[in-house]
């Protein structure tokens, strides 16, 4: 049985373990409905020419892990930005885990999806947000057929959420290969201003794969920002689908930081719904061995007066390979729209390679719109000249590598973020740099 | 300290150095000329141990090393250094963080720990007041958008911190007024002792009224066709080169 069968099937056992008279459960059946007629996408579909996921489908996931809780903080410390307070929403196998979570109900609602669709004060907003903007492709129809846990986050007016809220998936290896479906819904009202962080993180070499859907929504003056760490083991893949409603005068950013997993697939969705709005799409990925990383990115200017602000940067070693996708539609009655686009990238071996695209559909007259891409090569007068002055070559290529990314690292605001990723990228280029980041 | 003996050293099959001799000793100045084209800036790489240069035949021997399998940053470890005609920019790497990471490697590389912050900073803040160099300038990126004149000063810096055996300055003066002139001619000076060497490359004899040269050579077609003293420098001043290239063909 290949897996979509399988999932199919596992639909009728899903509909038993949860309440079907849930107002959402005929959102899930029409899904599931979507997902079996439209299957898997394969590289015949433009948005996928690039990215097979053919291989990472072939493993006979179980696709309802066992619950299990046997973590210690202590054994997972490191995979949280520990230096800092936040709530935690921390999932074990797709199951919620108090133990390493800290969640709250005082003036906001920093929990669990489960929770959210099961009682009656969580309705309205339910309602009102749950699958609103999550687009009805096959992959995100077949997270939403399967949505039953996840982070809820909703931020009521005027808050400024005093620490930022970290969203963690551990896969426990404890069977042979798991498939997880988280479903996160983000909810910032008038005014309001939150700091997420979200990882996933497979602690074996077993074989994972996340298909995840998250619907964040900036009311009207709402700050959000985001920062996805991917740096998971490389039989981890990961299709992230995330979609951002923006309202008038909201300012959103998603930092993407993708470093490790075998697949990386991320459809990140901008949707700007009102006036002087300002969203940020930011990313760096350096991948090496046979990974894969592809950003597939969409900032649909709906209404004039708003701001992007794409910048990905990409270092593709050994037989890496990456891809870039970035659409721009800008809607005829968006004038004044400033939308800023920019891919470069440094290929680091002759195997590796990327494949980069900007797709501008611009019908309205009055706007900025600039895109540009770069593939190149370390800048080898440059790695001369630090090399004269006593930085050996690895130093030198991870410096200039560094230097490379720093413009994205430069807008993060959360200094133990940006000290994290520094280091991450240290390690990742096998050097201790002789200063601070 | 230094040791030239008949290099010979080419680029993509080119001939660029074809048979160069040159012995620099300790405590001395040597200044190279030459018009344009004739290899100076190669002779400089080909020492610093640029990858690019093949070098064919001949060695260079330094406090009586063969350093031809030397890597570049192994060459700055044993205390060699290369003011660059072009220095190179390096946006998101600041000035200050490049000199940190270049002192720490240097040090490194001799077994020694990292500089202590405190000390880094005293030694940073103690060459940029030598070299008349702002504060703010420390924090920006590499070379990125300074001038002609910015750039040869933060070479002369970076000499000043490194603080090497032998250093060859590759038209330092060329993009210089007369106040950076002598801003970057007093910082050599400062750091010249009796124990290190300075070669250097230059078109005009206007640098070499502040840095006084002991020796004098001319390279001509990528051969040392002429040496002298300070009196030569004057010589060329005056007379140009053709009268070198002449006396070469006759
Ligand atoms: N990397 C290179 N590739 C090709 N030709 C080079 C390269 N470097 C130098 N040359 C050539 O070698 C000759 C000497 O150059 P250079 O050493 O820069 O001379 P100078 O510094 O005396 O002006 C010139 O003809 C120059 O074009
Ligand atoms: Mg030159």
């Amino acid at each position: 049985m290949d897996l979509k069968e399988k999932l199919v099937s596992s639909f009728l056992a899903f509909e038993n373990q949860v309440d079907v008279d849930s107002p959402i459960h005929d959102v899930r059946s029409e899904a599931i409905k979507t997902f079996e007629e439209k299957g898997f996408p394969s590289k015949k579909e433009e948005a996928w020419k690039y990215t097979s996921l053919n291989t990472i489908l072939k493993h006979d996931y179980s696709v309802f892990p066992k619950q299990e809780n046997a973590l210690e903080f202590s054994d997972v410390k490191k995979y949280f930005i520990h230096d800092i307070d936040s709530y935690k929403i921390v999932f074990i196998d797709g199951k919620y885990t108090s133990h390493l979570s800290q969640t709250t109900h005082d003036s906001m609602d920093v929990c669990l999806m489960s929770a959210a669709l099961a009682k009656p004060k969580y309705r309205l907003v339910i309602e009102n947000y749950f699958n609103k903007i999550a687009t009805k492709d096959s992959l995100s129809s077949l997270n939403t057929a399967f949505s039953s846990e996840g982070a809820y986050i909703h931020i009521p007016k005027n808050k400024l959420v005093e620490k930022p809220i970290q969203i963690i998936h551990f896969a426990t290896g404890n069977e042979s290969a798991v498939m997880l479906q988280p479903r996160n819904l983000i909810v910032v009202d008038e005014n309001s201003h939150v700091q997420i962080i979200e990882r996933h993180q497979s602690l074996t070499d077993n074989p994972v794969l996340t298909n995840s859907v998250t619907e964040i929504y900036a009311n009207k003056r709402a700050i959000v920002d985001y920062y996805k760490v991917q740096n998971d083991n490389e039989n981890a893949s990961l299709i992230d689908n995330t979609f951002i409603n923006q309202k008038q005068e909201s300012v959103a950013s998603v930092h993407t930081f993708s470093f490790g997993g075998k697949l990386t697939r991320n459809n990140l969705n901008f949707f700007q719904n009102g006036e002087r709005i300002d969203s940020t799409l930011k990313g760096v990925t350096i991948i090496g061995n046979k990974q894969h990383v592809d950003h597939n990115t969409l900032v649909h200017h709906i209404e004039p007066n708003c701001e992007s602000h794409q910048d990905y940067k990409g270092i593709f070693g050994d037989s890496a390979t990456g891809v870039f996708n970035g659409k721009v539609i800008v809607n005829k009655e968006a004038q004044k729209t400033n939308a800023f686009q920019a891919n470069n990238n440094i290929l680091i071996s002759d195997k590796a390679s990327i494949n980069t695209k900007p797709q501008l559909e611009i019908f309205a007259d009055d706007v900025k719109c600039s895109h540009g891409c770069t593939i190149g090569q370390l800048d080898e007068s440059a790695m001369f000249y630090m090399r004269s002055r006593g930085i050996p070559e690895k130093e030198a290529k991870a410096l200039l590598m560094y230097a490379f990314s720093n413009n994205v690292l430069s807008s993060v605001k959360i200094p133990e973020i940006k000290q994290r990723i520094t280091k991450i990228i240290a390690t990742k280029l096998g050097v201790k740099i002789g200063f601070d980041l | 300290m230094l040791k030239i003996n008949n290099l010979h050293a080419s680029v993509e099959d080119k001939a660029i150095l074809r048979g160069v001799n040159l012995e620099v000793k300790a405590g001395e100045v040597h200044a190279i000329m030459g018009p344009n084209g004739s290899g100076k800036s190669t002779l400089a790489a080909v020492i610093a141990g640029k990858e690019e240069y093949d070098v064919e035949e001949g060695e260079i021997l330094f406090e009586n090393e063969n350093i031809d399998e030397l890597a570049a940053e192994e060459r700055a470890h044993k205390g060699i250094f290369m003011s660059f005609q072009y220095p190179v920019e390096i946006p998101g790497v600041s000035v200050t963080n490049f000199m940190k990471t270049a002192i720490n490697e240097t040090r490194k590389a001799k077994g020694l720990e990292d500089m202590p912050a405190n000390e880094m900073l005293k030694l940073i803040r103690e060459k940029s007041e030598l070299l008349e160099i702002d504060r703010k300038f420390l924090s920006r990126s590499l070379n990125e958008g300074f001038s002609g004149g910015e750039k040869k000063r933060n070479e002369i810096f970076q000499m000043a911190i490194l603080e090497p055996k032998l250093a060859i300055l590759d038209e330092t003066d060329s993009g210089l007024d007369i106040d950076a002139l002598r801003i970057v001619a007093n910082g050599v000076n400062k750091l010249k002792s009796k124990d290190n060497a300075v070669i250097v490359i230059t078109h005009y004899q206007r640098l070499l009224d502040y840095i006084v040269p002991d020796f004098v050579h001319v390279l001509h077609n990528g051969k040392i066709v002429k040496s002298g003293t300070k009196e030569l420098a004057h010589e060329l001043e005056e007379k140009g080169y053709d009268w070198i290239k002449e006396e070469v063909n006759a």
